[in-house]
C-alpha cells in the first residue's frame, strides 16, 4: 500500500496527488511514467511523474477525471492509501544538449511538461511554454511555468483568460518570426500535438511528442500500448511503454493513436457514472 | 499391497461437462478421488529403470511417489514430489506430460501410460486441502540472493535456494506475484488459488516476494548486488509480443494474446462487473495454434463470444498445443480452421462520417488458404499459400497469438549482459549469463516455451547458484 502524503484540488476535473512510494522517487526523471491501482480488483492507469521529493520520499501524480478509475482516485484523501504504484516506467525525455526549448502542453498534459521544463531550466536552457486551456478554470500550474520559463505564453480557446486561441498560434508566430528552436517538446491532447507538429513542418523543428495510450502491464508484456510510426517510408510497430512515451512526432500516425484512444469510450463512461453513483449513496 | 492393475486404459478424468463449462470459469477437469488415484497408481509397474524419471525435467521421483499413492500416504508421496517440484499443484494442471514422462511410461506401450499429471495433481491438491504443518523453515545459511520475477523459473529457484537456507528475495513487476501462472493462464485450467498457495508455501519457507518493483526500471541488476545480494537470477519472462505485420493489426479490437488474457485474468475482467473493460460476445478469431490460442479462445468463449475460431497455418497434426487443451477446445464448440493463413484484418471506416463510432473497429479478417510443402529446417512440413485461395472470416475481434520476444527491460539496464539475436540472455548450462553472479532462465532465455521447462532452468540456476556460494 502506498500513503497519499498531500492533496491539492488544481482545478474542478484536475488533482494533485503526494504518493510515497521512494524507490520510484529515487529514480524517476522528467517524461517517465508511473502505473498504479487504487484498490484490489482496480484497473492499472499509467501517469506521468509530475515531479519528484527524493529528500522525502515522494512522487507527485496530477490527472484529470475522466473514467471510473481516476473518479475513485479523485476521492482518496491525504492519509489514505491507494493500493499499488510502480515506476519509474518508459524512458525519460531526452534533454542533453538542447539550449532553447519551446515547450507546448495543453490541458492535463501542461503537468507532465512543467517537470521537463523545470529540468531544462535547471540546465541553463532558454525555455518558452505555451500552455493552453479550454477556458480559465481550467487553467493549471501558471505560477510554476512562469518560474521556470524565460517567455510564456497562456492560451485559452474561449479568450477567458491569457489570449484567446489555441496553442499553434503563437508557436506559428514565433516560428514565422525567425525563432529557431533546439526542440519542440508537446504534451497534451492527441489533436493538439497532431497539429503542433504540422505548424512546425514547414519550419523544420524538430518535434517530441509524449504519448499516453491505454496500457496494463507497461512494462513491456501485454503490446495493447503500440503505436505506428512512419518511418522512412516504413511503418514501424512501437510500444509506448518501453520504446517511449516520447516519439519523434513528425513520424507518428496520430489518426491511428487516436482511434485507439477511443477503443473503451463507452465503457469509461459507463464506469464513470457507475463511480459517481456510488459515490453519490456514500454522501446520501 | 494391492494387486497391479493391468487395465489398459487410464480413469479418465473427470471433467465439468462441455455444454456447461463453455459458459464458466471454474476449472474444467475436477481431480481424482482417492479411488481413482489408488486405481490408477496400481497401473504403475514401479519399473527399475524408471523411464519417466528421465522425462521429467525436474527429475521427479515419480515411481517412488506412485507408489505412496498405492499404500494411500497421500502426504508422503507429496513430501517424495516437493522435494524436485516446488509447484506440484501447478505441474500437474498445466505440463505436457504426453511428451514428457509419460511418453516414456512402459505401459504406454501397449495401452495408455499411467496417468501421471493427474497423480500428482491430485497428491498435491490433497496436501492443499488436508495438510495443516506448514513447512519447517530451514535455518539460515546467511547468503543472500535476488531472483526477478515470480513466475514458474523464478519461483522454482527460489524453492530450490530457500530450502537450502539462503534467503531469497523475489521481485514481482506486477502487483501479484506468479507470473504468467496468474496473468497468462485462465482460471479454468489453473484456479489462481492454487497459484497464490504455491507462493504462500513458499513464503512459509522464508522467501520474501516483493510486488510492484520492475528490476530494470525501479532498481537495476548492479543495485541488487550494492544492496548486498551475492546472486542474482533473472527469470523475467516473456516480453513483447509478436504481431504479423499484416495490414489491420491496429484496429480496434485486435489483441495480443498477452493483453487478451491478462485483461482477463490478472484484470479479472471476467467479473460481472469489472473495472477493466475487454471487447466481449461477438465473433472472435484466435490467430495460432500453441497452448496460449487454446487459452485466450476458450477464454472468449466463456466471456460470451458467439462463435470462436481457431486460425492456424499448418494442420491438426501439426498444432503445438497441449492435447487435452486442443480436445477440450473442440469439445466446447471452438472452430478450428486449419491451413488458413491471416493476410489482413479488415475494420470499419464510414467514408461520410469520420465521427462515427463504430469506425476503426475490426469487422473480419481475410485468409488465404495453404498447404503443406517440403519440410523446413526443424523437419515440419512448411505451409505454402494456395493461389487466388483468398477469403474473408466475419468477426469482431482479433487475438494474436503467434508468441513473443523476451522481456527488454533488463537487458537494455544491465551492462555486460549479452544477449542472442532474438534478445534471449545467453547463457551457459548452469545458467550463468555473461556478467558474473547474474543467472537466467526460463522464457528470457528461450523465448515463448512451456512452464515446465522455465521450471528446469529455474532448477539447474538453483543448484549452480548453490555450489558457486557455498564454496
Amino acid at each position: 500500500m502506498y500513503k497519499i502524503l498531500d492533496k491539492k484540488v488544481l482545478n474542478p476535473t484536475v488533482i494533485q496527488l503526494q504518493i510515497e512510494a521512494p524507490l520510484v522517487a529515487n529514480k524517476a526523471r522528467p517524461g517517465q511514467f508511473i502505473i498504479l491501482r487504487v484498490d484490489e480488483n482496480g484497473e492499472r492507469i499509467p501517469l506521468t511523474v509530475a515531479g519528484v521529493n527524493k529528500e522525502n520520499g515522494t512522487v507527485k501524480i496530477i490527472f484529470q477525471v475522466v473514467g471510473g478509475t481516476t473518479e475513485k482516485l479523485a476521492h482518496k484523501e491525504a492519509g489514505e492509501y491507494i493500493q499499488d504504484f510502480v515506476g519509474p516506467l518508459g524512458v525519460a525525455t531526452h534533454l542533453d544538449g538542447l539550449k532553447k526549448v519551446c515547450i507546448v502542453g495543453g490541458g492535463v498534459g501542461c503537468a507532465i511538461a512543467m517537470p521537463i521544463a523545470e529540468a531544462l531550466h535547471e540546465m541553463g536552457a532558454d525555455v518558452t511554454s505555451i500552455i493552453g486551456f479550454r477556458n480559465k478554470d481550467l487553467l493549471i500550474l501558471e505560477d510554476e511555468f512562469k518560474a521556470c520559463s524565460n517567455t510564456l505564453r497562456i492560451m485559452t480557446d474561449d479568450g477567458s483568460y491569457g489570449e484567446h486561441g489555441n496553442v499553434t498560434v503563437p508557436l506559428k508566430e514565433m516560428l514565422e518570426a525567425g525563432e529557431k528552436f533546439d526542440m519542440i517538446i508537446t504534451i497534451g491532447p492527441l489533436i493538439m500535438m497532431k497539429f503542433v507538429v504540422l505548424t512546425a513542418k514547414p519550419y523544420g523543428t524538430p518535434v517530441t511528442a509524449s504519448m499516453n495510450p491505454i496500457m496494463i502491464d507497461g512494462t513491456g508484456m501485454c503490446g495493447g500500448c503500440r503505436l505506428t510510426l512512419n518511418v522512412d517510408g516504413k511503418k514501424v510497430t512501437k510500444f509506448a511503454c518501453v520504446d517511449g512515451p516520447d516519439f519523434n512526432g513528425y513520424e507518428i500516425d496520430f489518426d491511428e493513436a487516436m482511434s485507439r484512444g477511443r477503443m473503451y469510450a463507452d465503457f469509461e463512461r459507463h464506469a464513470h457514472t457507475e463511480a459517481c453513483n456510488l459515490f453519490k449513496k456514500e454522501v446520501q | 499391497m494391492a494387486k497391479a492393475n493391468m487395465s489398459l486404459t487410464r480413469n479418465a478424468m473427470p471433467t465439468q461437462d462441455a455444454q456447461v463449462r463453455a459458459h464458466n470459469f471454474d476449472e474444467v477437469a475436477l481431480g481424482y478421488t482417492e479411488e481413482m488415484a489408488i486405481d490408477e497408481a496400481n497401473r504403475c509397474l514401479n519399473c527399475k529403470h524408471m523411464p519417466c524419471v528421465n522425462g521429467c525435467p525436474v527429475k521427479i521421483h515419480i515411481p517412488e511417489f506412485i507408489s505412496k499413492i498405492k499404500e494411500g500416504d497421500f502426504e508422503g508421496a507429496y513430501q517424495i514430489i516437493s522435494k524436485s517440484s516446488s509447484l506440484p499443484a501447478v505441474c500437474g494442471r498445466v505440463c505436457p506430460q504426453e511428451v514428457q514422462c509419460e511418453s516414456k511410461c512402459v505401459r504406454g506401450i501397449k495401452g495408455e501410460s499411467v496417468g501421471i499429471g493427474r497423480l500428482e495433481r491430485f497428491v498435491a491438491d490433497w496436501h492443499n486441502t488436508f495438510a495443516t504443518e506448514a513447512p519447517e523453515r530451514p535455518a539460515s545459511n546467511g547468503h543472500r540472493v535476488a531472483v526477478v520475477g515470480s513466475g514458474p523459473s523464478g519461483l522454482t529457484c527460489a524453492g530450490d535456494l530457500a530450502k537450502k537456507g539462503y534467503e531469497v528475495t523475489v521481485y514481482e513487476a506486477l502487483h501479484t506475484a506468479g507470473g504468467v501462472l496468474v496473468y497468462g493462464i485462465p482460471e479454468f485450467r489453473l484456479p489462481k488459488k492454487i497459484v497464490a498457495k504455491e507462493v504462500e508455501t513458499l513464503e512459509q519457507l522464508g522467501v520474501k516476494v516483493e510486488t510492484n518493483v520492475v528490476i530494470g526500471k525501479t532498481l537495476t541488476i548492479d543495485e541488487l548486488f550494492d544492496m548486498g545480494y551475492e546472486a542474482v537470477f533473472v527469470g523475467s519472462g516473456a516480453g513483447l509480443p509478436n504481431f504479423m505485420g499484416i495490414p489491420g493489426e491496429s484496429y480496434k479490437g485486435v489483441y495480443s494474446a498477452n493483453e487478451f488474457l491478462t485483461r482477463s485474468n490478472l484484470m479479472k475482467a471476467y467479473l460481472d462487473n469489472p473495472e477493466t473493460p475487454i471487447m466481449k460476445g461477438g465473433k472472435v478469431a484466435i490467430v495460432g495454434g500453441g497452448n496460449v490460442a487454446m487459452d485466450a479462445a476458450r477464454t472468449a468463449l466463456r466471456l460470451g463470444a458467439e462463435k470462436v475460431y481457431i486460425v492456424y497455418r499448418r494442420s491438426m497434426e501439426e498444432l503445438p498445443a497441449r492435447k487435452e487443451e486442443v480436445e477440450h477446445a473442440e469439445e466446447e464448440g471452438i472452430e478450428f480452421r486449419l491451413l488458413c493463413n491471416p493476410t489482413e484484418i479488415v475494420g470499419y471506416n464510414n467514408p461520410e462520417d469520420p465521427r462515427d463510432p463504430k469506425n476503426g473497429f475490426v469487422t473480419g479478417i481475410k485468409c488465404v488458404k495453404m498447404e503443406l510443402g517440403e519440410p523446413d529446417a526443424k523437419g515440419r512440413r512448411r505451409p505454402v499459400a494456395i493461389p487466388d485461395s483468398e477469403f474473408e472470416i466475419e468477426v469482431d475481434t482479433v487475438v494474436i497469438s503467434i508468441g513473443t520476444s523476451p522481456n527488454p527491460l533488463i537487458k537494455s539496464t544491465t551492462e555486460g549482459l549479452e544477449v542472442n539475436a532474438h534478445g534471449g540472455i545467453i547463457v551457459n548450462e548452469d545458467g550463468l549469463s555473461s556478467r558474473a553472479g547474474v543467472y537466467a532462465g526460463g522464457d528470457v532465455v528461450t523465448g515463448a516455451a512451456t512452464v515446465i521447462s522455465a521450471m528446469g532452468a529455474g532448477k539447474t540456476a538453483a543448484k549452480a547458484i548453490d555450489e558457486a556460494l557455498s564454496k
